[in-house]
């Protein structure tokens, strides 16, 4: 058995589908935003696989890579300074008590 | 003989990636969830050098394993009252289930009849060098790369607005 492009696929698919799972079972805002991070490293992983195996020397992946870790960053900074301004008004950082909006 | 090398090292960090999200997952304690998350960061960091992105892995290490644990931790710590809210219940869903399961199931059948084209041909890969000057080349990726650090300045921008002491609501 050798490892090749398929066997980084599916392993970047099962860490895809782990924080899948996580983002939309978890009921703290925190974990929300960890299970986001780890489909984040699940697609860096699936974009280097890629520019390991697909494009070598040109290494696209590895720059699309660049861009997924900025993007991510940011909606983690984001994510994060959400949560805090969340937790300063309504004294609670679960998913279930953002409810005002409701009829 | 470096085949048997690189297939155990591919082995052992797979399988801690692997352990660690799903450690996440079920970590009653949020503080050990975001801990597991911290490993699975070190450990993909290692995949990321045995797929010869030296660059990327330092800076997965720098960035996910290093700045976005500890955003991670600090966060987790300020909106903790007491200890004991650390610990939840484990919020298990059967929805959530059903669909990550189904998404990884397509995903591999769609891989298994890919088929993908694969070069088998290259022994000597580019390294940190050949990454900078590709990066920074004005006719590669300079404008795109330039565009992103607007954006991040953006994001860090509305984040310390977002959390500032005495805004107005």
């Amino acid at each position: 058995m050798s490892v090749g492009l398929n066997t980084y696929l599916v392993l970047a698919a099962a860490l895809f589908a782990m924080g899948l799972y996580g983002a939309v079972s978890k009921k703290g805002a925190v974990q929300v935003l960890m299970s986001l991070e780890l489909m984040a490293v699940a697609v860096s992983l699936n974009l280097i696989a890629f520019s390991r195996y697909v494009t070598p020397i040109e290494m696209t992946g590895q720059f699309f890579t660049v861009f997924v870790m900025v993007v991510s960053a940011a909606e983690i900074g984001l994510g994060l300074a959400l949560v805090l301004a969340i937790f300063k008004s309504a004294r609670s950082s679960e998913v279930d008590s953002l409810n005002e909006l409701k009829g | 003989m470096a085949d048997v090398y690189g297939l155990a090292a591919f082995a052992v960090l797979a399988v801690a990636t692997l352990a660690g999200a799903l450690g996440m997952l079920v970590a009653r304690n949020v503080v050990h969830a975001a801990y597991s998350l911290l490993a699975v960061s070190v450990t993909s960091a290692g995949l990321f050098a045995l797929l010869e992105a030296r660059y990327i892995a330092l800076v997965q290490l720098l960035v996910y394993a290093g700045a976005v644990a500890i955003l991670n931790i600090f966060t987790i710590m300020i909106t903790l009252r007491r200890r004991e809210d650390a610990v939840r219940s484990r919020d298990f869903s059967l929805p959530g289930a059903l669909l990550a399961l189904t998404f990884f199931a397509v995903v591999v059948v769609a891989v298994l009849d890919g088929g993908i084209a694969t070069r088998t041909d290259v022994l000597a890969f580019p390294g940190v060098i050949e990454f900078g000057e590709r990066l920074f080349a004005l006719d590669g990726w300079a404008l795109p790369f330039e565009i992103s650090s607007l954006i991040l300045t953006a994001a860090l921008v509305a984040a310390v607005w977002w959390t500032r002491e005495g805004g107005e609501r």
